[in-house]
């Protein structure tokens, strides 16, 4: 067996372009150009976040690497990650965020910090982001819909920042907000979901090491598609807990009202971690897609079964022992 | 040329070209790989949307004929009917093979617990009904009366089709209830004659 020290100076896995990508790439500087022209503004075609991101600095390596996973969890291509999005604010078909979210402007950004908390405030994305270290999480990502991806995340443990704002006591549940603006989200002026997009975690799954408050992927800046500037990401739960674009923390006593269960109580519930087991009313959850993988000349792969917790019982099995997950769905 | 040949030779064509144009783009994407990061997933609602967008189609030709006047539209009827039906088929095919493989059991547990699909399958059935019995030797088997009665099951179906959309798509959509409200329309616009012709039989009667 060979063993592997990586140093410094290794590229990083998510550093590699994928081949598929390569492969595109005349499409890539194609689609770029043409975003270039419509906006016709061409010093400000590079840093069209929708194009293409800013290289995040000082990444580090966390012990969720793309080799730690198995030879059946290989990086799902950037391309796919940056062009097949749930953001119904910019449009429910899944290529509408790739294609609208240039209204999107990440920067400047605030997040207002309230609820049980000793220090609230409104900060700005980088006073909040300062201090922590960037790392890079690989993760599965498993939608309610029944497809995944594995997707190579840059970003800061939740745990680290509830830390630096001191919850209260009285602080048992994390409540997430996104962004209301119909200008910069056109998808908003029609009530597809009561907006702003609320998400929320009880306090014990906020601080599992897993919990991820994601800035970007693949080692740049998050596209705007992805959530930009910050996003949530709960590997273990289906995707649409990890709520995109966020405005606002608040630490609440009560269980906070989420969007999806708000939408449809019997089909979304707030906990919402992926269990094969449990049935869903729309579709089976036993089996999942993996997208970007290996296709047949179709462009299909085969389902594969789904894990329980998408595969992380290791890491949070333990927070839900005593709990009827078929009732705490 | 007379306006029989007309139908015949141009219109009807022309209806077969179009109404094969969604197939031959679908095979221009599968071609050139550009299926979205998720193709059966895209093939299947693909394939949905054109099946409902013909099959509306296909209901709209008597409400031309009441508004036109244009007695020769029925002549249009099967044929669009049909290439609906075609839709549906590949449709359904897409679900059995690429989204099921083949997992009768799974298909049985979609139909029985998923109500969405329940509805699909059921205008799926109705349509298979339709497409069975719609050449002219069946008109003359089943009589005309109850072949009649049989085939306007396509308003049932068209209905049936209009919930299966709605309840597919996630939140609250105005895509599918803008088609709902296109076959209200298409609906609407048959009272004026149905309304007619009891007003007739009450006055006669």
């Amino acid at each position: 067996m060979l063993i592997r020290h990586a140093r410094a100076a290794d590229v990083l896995p998510s550093e590699i372009t994928p081949h598929s990508t390569f492969l595109k790439r005349r499409e890539f500087l194609r689609a770029a150009a043409a975003t270039g022209a419509i906006a016709g503004l061409g010093p400000f075609m590079l840093s069209n976040p929708a194009v293409a991101g800013a290289k995040l600095p000082n990444i580090q390596k966390s012990k969720w690497t793309a080799d730690s996973l198995g030879k059946d969890d290989k990086l799902t291509p950037f391309d796919d990650v940056k062009s097949y999005n749930n953001f119904y604010e910019f449009g429910t078909g899944k290529g509408d965020p790739a294609k609208n979210a240039h209204t999107l402007k990440p920067k400047p950004w605030t997040v207002v910090v309230d609820g049980a908390v000793e220090r609230p405030g409104r900060y700005d994305f980088d006073d909040l982001i300062k201090g922590h270290a960037l790392e890079e999480r690989v993760y599965r990502f498993r939608c309610v819909e029944a497809w995944s991806m594995v997707i190579p995340w840059v970003g800061i443990p939740l745990a680290s920042i509830i830390k630096r704002l001191g919850p209260t006591s009285g602080a048992k549940y994390v409540a997430f907000e996104t962004l209301v603006d119909t200008e910069q989200m056109p998808g908003q002026k029609f009530s597809v979901l009561q907006w702003p997009y609320r998400e929320g975690l009880r306090m014990d799954e906020a601080m599992n090491p897993l919990t991820l408050m994601a800035t970007g992927v693949y080692g740049e800046e998050m596209p705007n598609q992805n959530g930009a500037p910050i996003r949530l990401v709960t590997p273990w739960k289906y995707g649409f807990k990890s709520i995109k674009s966020i405005v606002r923390i608040s630490f609440t006593e009560k269980q906070p009202p989420t969007s999806w269960n708000m939408s449809a109580s019997r089909e979304y519930g707030f906990y919402s971690n992926v269990n094969p087991l449990v049935r869903h009313p729309r579709w089976s959850q036993a089996k999942e897609r993996r997208l970007g993988g290996p296709t047949n000349i179709f462009g299909f792969s085969p389902k594969r079964p789904t894990l329980m917790f998408n595969g992380y019982e290791e890491e949070v099995a333990g927070l839900y022992k005593d709990m009827d997950l078929a009732r705490y769905f | 040329m007379t306006n029989n040949d007309k139908i015949r030779w141009i219109a009807k064509p022309a209806v077969w070209v179009l109404c094969l144009m969604p197939l031959v783009w679908l095979g221009w994407l599968v071609i050139n790989q550009d299926l979205s990061a998720n193709p059966a997933e895209f093939m299947n609602r693909y394939l949905g949307e054109w099946a409902l967008r013909i099959l509306w189609v296909a209901l709209a030709v008597t409400p031309l004929k009441i508004l036109t006047g244009w007695k020769q539209a029925v002549r249009f009827r099967r044929l669009l009917g049909l290439f609906a039906f075609f839709y549906v088929t590949l449709h359904v095919s897409s679900y059995v093979v690429v989204d099921q493989y083949f997992d009768w059991l799974e298909i049985w547990n979609d139909i029985i617990k998923r109500v969405y699909i329940t509805v699909g399958m059921v205008a799926l059935v109705i349509l298979v009904l339709l497409a069975g019995t719609s050449w002219g030797a069946m008109v003359k088997r089943l009589g005309g009366k109850n072949w009649t009665r049989l085939h306007k099951g396509v308003y049932i179906a068209g209905v049936c089709a209009a919930i299966h959309f709605f309840m597919m798509r996630k939140g609250f959509q105005i895509e599918p209830l803008v088609y709902a409200g296109i076959l209200a329309a298409l609906f609407g616009t048959r009272l004026g004659p149905v309304l007619q012709k009891r007003k007739a039989r009450k006055s006669a009667a």
